[in-house]
């Protein structure tokens, strides 16, 4: 990758990545983070990796993205200021700015690795993504299924209504029953 | 043609930028989508790490860690619209039901 594409795709990243976290209004942080997803996503292609990239935009961007985008809308959530403990998160602002700054010294000073191993042709097309998942790792995709059902049939039980035999009062699937009632 | 701990410090930095966004927001949505950040900052670093060995575990790895979010997401805001039915409010700060 040039490393002028670089500086672009990663100042437009960290930018995102602050607009994520410094709006006031959920929807904005959210079309933020889209953007630092997609910038992401196309740094992987960049990097060879073209069906992640593109698995990346399309299910953490197109459906993860999306879920987040209706529960907002759903719970119609108003842009809002900072409020609570605000001392305490200046200083976990203060100490999580020291990470980012260790991080980067850390990884800075790593010995700068300009000639890459030279990659077979073709690795990160899905003829050789698919070939590792379905031979070395067959195991984690198929207990991966199993966690996919039980997300399934969780988040159903979870947010489900629940009309009372009353009818007068509905709950949820995760709600608890007062006192005397079932 | 960037050297791979490029990569690294811009996943670093994305990371750090999430763990701000989890300790200074207290609408849980927001947090939310802060813990996406640093998902997607360690799928960063995998990728290029796997780039830089010439291997294609880190994809796989990455493959993997994208259906776990997207798993954690749907029951992570299913508890959210859950608790909103019951607590009417998704700041942090607010609920506080376990607090001594």
């Amino acid at each position: 990758m040039p490393l002028w594409l670089f500086f672009f795709l990663g100042t437009l990243a960290v930018l995102a990545a602050l607009g994520v976290i410094l709006q006031s209004n959920p929807v904005h942080c959210l079309l933020a983070l889209a953007v630092n997803l997609l910038d992401v996503g196309v740094i992987f292609i960049g990097l060879g990796a073209v069906t992640i990239g593109l698995l990346q935009i399309i299910i953490y961007v197109g459906a993860i993205l999306v879920l987040f985008l209706f529960v907002i809308w759903l719970l119609n959530l108003q842009a809002e200021g900072f409020s609570g403990y605000l001392g305490l998160k200046f200083f976990g602002a203060i100490g999580a700015a020291a990470l980012a700054a260790e991080l980067a010294a850390i990884f800075w000073r790593a010995a700068p690795i300009s000639r890459l191993v030279t990659a077979p042709a073709g690795q990160g097309s899905i003829y050789s993504l698919g070939r590792a998942l379905f031979s070395d790792y067959l195991v984690a995709f198929e207990v991966t299924s199993i966690l996919l059902l039980a997300t399934v049939v969780g988040a159903i039980g979870l947010a489900r209504r629940i009309p009372s035999s009353a009818g007068q009062f509905e709950r949820t699937g995760a709600g608890v029953p007062k006192p005397g009632e079932t | 043609m960037t050297p791979i701990n490029y990569f690294m410090v811009l996943s670093g930095i994305l990371f750090a930028i999430g763990v701000v966004g989890v300790l200074i927001r207290s609408n849980i949505i927001v947090m939310f989508m802060s813990i996406e950040l640093m998902i997607n900052a360690v799928n960063l670093a995998f990728i290029a790490l796997g780039r830089r060995i010439g291997s294609i575990d880190g994809q796989v790895i990455v493959f993997f860690a994208i259906t776990v979010a997207a798993a954690e997401a749907a029951v992570g805001l299913g508890i959210i619209i859950s608790l909103f039915r019951n607590r009417a409010t998704v700041n942090a700060d607010e609920l506080k039901l376990l607090h001594w």
